[in-house]
């Protein structure tokens, strides 16, 4: 991919953790609290250089969802950070509460999200939390690509006046975008312009994203690809713009197929401007214990099925 | 960080202003109950003297310099957001919003929802609650906080008996004692009852003191329903404050306290009175600064 070398390789959850630390230097507010997971959250940097603003709460995650809110109400900025199964689903009820309903200006930091947590199995690989998180009112929800624009995102979140989810993974993974290319909240980014199919993709899905369009394009095909980092507030325009002009969408999306970008983007388009939509995602059911390459290639979330799925929303139009 | 002027100690009203004080708020609680046939009347007549106590006597606050970080203030978190009907009627009897908006009480376009919340603005509240067991997390974190403002006042927390059976409590009381957050009192309404039927026969806590103590809290009891017991306790807890440990005040109340036909059972932990019991009820408790 001549426009995407890959820079490096390297953990979106370590693009948390340098983001945290420039963070602390820079914003004084900034309050990082952890359930006995920093070493795998990259938050020990942030812990080593600003210890009175960290706090290790233990294995105790929905008392650090209410500390944190609690934070808010004297004007610090907290950042939460654990498994984006912790993150959500088991503090659900605190988050919608003492978060979301209060409207506290909490960041939920999840990583290890989706199948590529690998080893560790179902029980650790949510598949659902982007759709627990876009579901509560007033809640921004963010899925970042590679390392360097999971380090802006985190930067970017704690200028944001409102509780966010940001979620991002375990394993290596190629970085491709360039480490100062701006990261707006809200604002989608065409990686590639194509006529023929829109590829909309999040997370470490954005990379496979970009193969699928290379494989296309050998096949004749000219593949329009988009980031959607931001999964809420969804940029509705840059999917109606891109739609009109290809006439169909695949999305793309380390989650179950219900709930996560997939169906955010079908109810636009179904409002706005139906489309042909293919949809590369967990088919409704949970994970289990492998490599993550090994897993994505099991459920269908490869290159190969992108570029599979593109050729059946073309056959749509 | 905001330098806010330090507000000054409340003044020191009479037990029997206090007492003239806490009727006017139970036939506030009654009453906005009684009007929207729904609510839960029991506890909120149970807390009736805590809060007139906390609102008038205890807390350094200034409704007129109301924001949501209260720099220079003490903060009060209310865990148990049911009996929001004591809450109102002291957050407006002491000047947080008019009095006429505990009409609204649980009707639709009200500050006043069922629950507690900010979700509408309403000054005086800081935080939502109703599902359980989450205020104590919520204090710990403004007490954190204040802590790292310099801020040297207090964060003051309500729950429920029947509100420690949430594991979430636990959590939060092993990690303020272990964290020594020391700015921190949190009480118990400790009435016996809940919904279901007495707290020993739901699921019974043991013996509670014990447990907060071995939890490292700082713990007092007192009788929450004499306002001289209450204010030597909560003058006590004050002073135990910012060495080393949160402070626990057990406070024994009888639910429905004040109105005689809702004391000594559940029954009313969440049911609204008809014309004849609001009429029964008011006849026991005087008016004495104007009903709204």
């Amino acid at each position: 991919m001549s426009a995407y070398p890959v820079l490096d390789q390297k953990d979106t959850r370590s693009g948390f953790g340098a983001g945290l630390l420039e963070l602390g230097r820079d914003n004084p507010n900034v309050v990082a609290l952890c359930a006995d997971l920093t070493g795998s959250l990259k938050m020990d940097g942030f812990q080593k250089a600003y210890p009175d603003r960290f706090i290790q709460v233990g294995i105790a995650e929905a008392n650090m969802m209410g500390i944190a809110a609690g934070l808010t109400i004297g004007g610090k900025i907290p950042f939460t950070g654990t498994f984006a199964n912790f993150s959500t689903g088991r503090v659900y009820d605190q988050v919608r509460q003492s978060i979301a309903y209060a409207g506290k200006n909490v960041k939920i930091c999840a990583s290890h999200a989706g199948l590529t947590l690998g080893e560790d199995g179902a029980t650790h690989q949510i598949l659902e939390d982007i759709g627990l998180m876009r579901m509560l009112p007033g809640m921004t929800v963010i899925v970042p690509a590679d390392y360097n624009q999971t380090r802006l995102a985190t930067i970017a979140i704690a200028s944001h006046d409102g509780p966010c989810y940001l979620r991002f993974g375990r394993p290596k993974w190629p970085v491709f975008l360039p480490n100062d290319l701006p990261f707006r909240i809200g604002q989608a980014q065409i990686l590639q312009q194509g006529n023929d199919v829109t590829l909309i993709a999040c997370g470490h899905l954005v990379w496979h994203a970009l193969l699928a369009a290379e494989e296309l394009s050998r096949a004749g095909v000219k593949a329009e690809v988009i980031n959607m980092h931001t999964i809420k507030p969804l940029d509705a325009d840059a999917v109606i713009a891109s739609a009109s002009k290809t006439g169909c969408v695949v999305t793309c999306e380390e989650h179950n197929r219900h709930g996560g970008l997939g169906d955010a983007l079908a109810q636009v388009l179904e409002l706005r401007m139906p489309a042909p939509q293919e949809f590369v995602a967990v088919n409704d059911t949970f994970g289990e214990s492998g490599t993550p390459d090994q897993l994505l290639a099991k459920y269908g979330l490869g290159p190969s099925d992108i570029v599979a799925a593109a050729k059946r929303a073309m056959s749509r139009k | 960080m905001p330098s806010s002027p330090a507000v000054a100690a409340p003044a020191k009203p009479s037990i029997t202003e206090l007492q003239r004080i806490a009727s006017q708020v139970r036939r506030d609680i009654v009453r906005q109950v009684h009007g929207c046939q729904s609510g839960h009347p029991g506890g909120s007549l149970g807390c009736a003297d805590f809060f007139t106590a906390l609102y008038f006597a205890i807390l350094r606050h200034d409704p007129e310099r109301w924001d949501m970080d209260g720099h220079g203030q003490d903060l009060f978190f209310l865990s148990n957001g049911h009996i929001s009907p004591v809450w109102y009627s002291v957050l407006a009897r002491s000047g947080y919003f008019p009095l006429e908006e505990l009409r609204t009480f649980r009707r639709i376009d009200s500050r006043l929802q069922g629950h507690p919340t900010t979700h509408d603005g309403l000054p005086g509240v800081r935080m939502a609650s109703g599902s359980l067991g989450q205020g104590m997390s919520v204090a710990i974190g403004a007490a954190w906080a204040k802590r790292l403002n310099g801020d040297a006042r207090l964060v003051y927390s309500l729950h429920g008996d029947g509100e420690l059976q949430e594991g979430q409590i636990w959590e939060a009381a092993m990690f303020a004692a272990a964290k020594k957050v020391d700015n921190l009192i949190s009480t118990v309404d400790y009435n016996g009852r809940q919904i279901d039927g007495d707290v020993d026969q739901v699921l019974p806590l043991g013996d509670l003191k014990a447990k907060w103590l071995a939890f490292g809290w700082d713990v007092l009891e007192t009788n929450g329903n004499d306002f001289a017991a209450l204010l030597d306790t909560m003058t006590d807890a004050k002073a135990r404050t910012g060495k080393g440990k949160p402070v626990m005040v057990l406070m024994h109340t009888e639910m429905g306290q004040g109105v005689d036909f809702m004391m000594n059972s559940h029954a009313w932990h969440g049911i609204a009175p008809n014309d004849a019991q609001l009429a029964s009820a008011l006849s026991q408790l005087e008016q004495t600064l104007g009903d709204y």
